[in-house]
């Protein structure tokens, strides 16, 4: 399988092991992933809230490439891949604003291009030939997944998953020999962007998570977004080596046994060395 | 909905419009603040700012910190039983907040604005140039330097921005779609 890559502006800074975890991931899972070139910021956020045209024009020049690159559009970030998704579906259902913004970017859509999430792109593979990649089962791994808000809601734009009780996260952590409790809180909010303006209100929304995996036991929280992982392990009270945050794409790279592992680990906040060495995961 | 002040009503027609939300259809249920996480951190729960609007109520609508506190989690929208994105509704809210220089949580406005000239001139974020812009100008310098250190120190904040070739189009759509 070969798919345009759009990898966004956090994957390239503050959520590097995302980016070289998913790369490796999919290399190892059969699946090519091309950088979309020249890819442009999906506006994030900040053009939702300030400026509705923006905000679906800027992430319509990704679908404007996407569609010359000729390929369907995998996005690992959970933010990005909203954004993108959403500028889409209007492009594909809005014939008014269709217009606007094929004038406003320059292009013609044809909708030839699906815009897709990473994660939906490898929970759609065969579970058992996964399974049969695990060269280091994760046995004794007890975890909670995550997954945030945006990749199931609104369920018309993204037609992915149970909007309530999402699985397919848990799927593949459960084939890379995991084993993933579930609990009430998958697609609750970490407070996103407002960690850098408002750290009160996403240090009271990162507790509550926090808390919630204790409860039920969980040793380490699994993700599919960058704010996710990064609001998880900065804005917690205290900062030790307690429930790590992973991207599921690292666990897959674990599990698989790919050279690189080490390297994204290092990059953490909260260093999951110590409960993978305690489960003899890690040297 | 009728009015009797023209006000309201074109308050109300306008958010309705420019949401595209079937605001009138709200009843009360709130099952959109019983869903909410941010109801903790905001002075209206969602279901108290569809009534606001329903009742024409601009000012107390556009000057609350509610409508900026909202993180977009849509789960509001996905539970609603009369088809209400709250989310698109409070994304309108803001908009129209700027327009009327009405705007409580002013960091937040000042982030996203930060973040878009950074889009602006680059075509993608440059997050080291544009957190230190933020926090300069919003006075907050200290709170997060040793956790940017870390960040720096791990190589996770490159240094250097990247710009895109094509920046010219991404300018041509930034002034297409600023009114």
């Amino acid at each position: 399988m070969k798919l345009s890559y759009y990898p966004g502006c956090s994957l390239k800074a503050t959520a590097k092991e995302y980016d070289m975890s998913a790369q490796d991931a999919c290399q190892a899972l059969g699946i090519e992933l091309v950088e979309l070139k020249d890819w442009v910021c999906c506006g994030a956020t900040s053009a939702h809230s300030t400026n509705h045209l923006l905000s679906v024009a800027l992430p319509s020049r990704n679908v404007a490439l996407a569609q010359e690159a000729g390929m369907d559009l995998a996005i690992p970030c959970s933010a990005c891949y909203s954004r993108v998704k959403k500028a889409d579906y209007v492009l594909r259902n809005n014939d008014d604003m269709r217009q606007e913004i094929e004038k406003i970017v320059d292009f013609k859509y044809n909708g030839s291009s699906n815009v897709v999430s990473l994660l939906e792109v490898v929970s759609q593979l065969d579970i058992k030939a996964i399974k049969e990649k695990v060269q280091k089962p994760l046995k004794g791994l007890k975890v909670v997944c995550f997954y945030g808000c945006l990749l199931v809601r609104p369920p018309q734009i993204t037609r992915f998953d149970n909007t309530e009780n999402p699985m397919s996260m848990d799927k593949i952590v459960q084939a890379l020999g995991a084993e993933t409790i579930q609990w009430s809180y998958k697609t609750d909010c970490c407070g996103a962007n407002l960690g850098l303006t408002s750290t009160n209100v996403v240090q009271g929304m990162v507790k509550r998570l926090i808390d919630a995996a204790k409860e039920v036991e969980a040793m380490a929280i699994v993700t599919a977004c960058p704010l996710c992982q990064s609001n998880l392990e900065m804005r917690r009270e205290e900062r030790g080596t307690d429930l790590p945050t992973f991207y599921f794409t690292e666990l897959i790279g674990l599990a698989l046994d790919l050279p690189a592992t080490k390297k994204w680990f290092n990059l953490h906040l909260v260093n999951p060395n110590p409960l993978l060495q305690s489960l003899s995961l890690a040297d | 909905m009728s009015f009797i002040d023209a006000d309201k009503r074109k308050f109300f027609n306008e958010v309705k419009e420019k949401s595209g939300q079937p605001i009138e259809l709200c009843y009360q249920c709130q099952k959109c603040a019983s869903g909410c996480i941010a109801t903790g951190f905001a002075d209206y729960y969602p279901n108290e700012i569809i009534r606001l609007v329903q009742l024409g109520q601009k000012e107390r609508v556009l000057s609350s910190s509610s409508i900026w506190i909202c993180s977009s989690c849509e789960t509001c929208g996905v539970r609603c039983p009369n088809g209400i994105n709250t989310a698109e509704v409070m994304d309108t809210l803001k908009e129209m907040a700027i327009a009327a220089g009405m705007v409580k949580e002013k960091n937040i406005n000042l982030f996203h604005n930060t973040f878009l000239n950074s889009v602006r001139s680059y075509g993608r974020v440059y997050e080291m140039g544009m957190m230190v812009t933020y926090k300069i100008k919003s006075g907050d310098m200290f709170s997060d330097i040793p956790v940017g250190m870390e960040m720096f120190r791990k190589g996770k904040m490159p240094v250097l921005p990247h710009r895109i070739k094509a920046i010219g189009k991404i300018k041509d759509i930034f002034n297409n779609t600023t009114r």
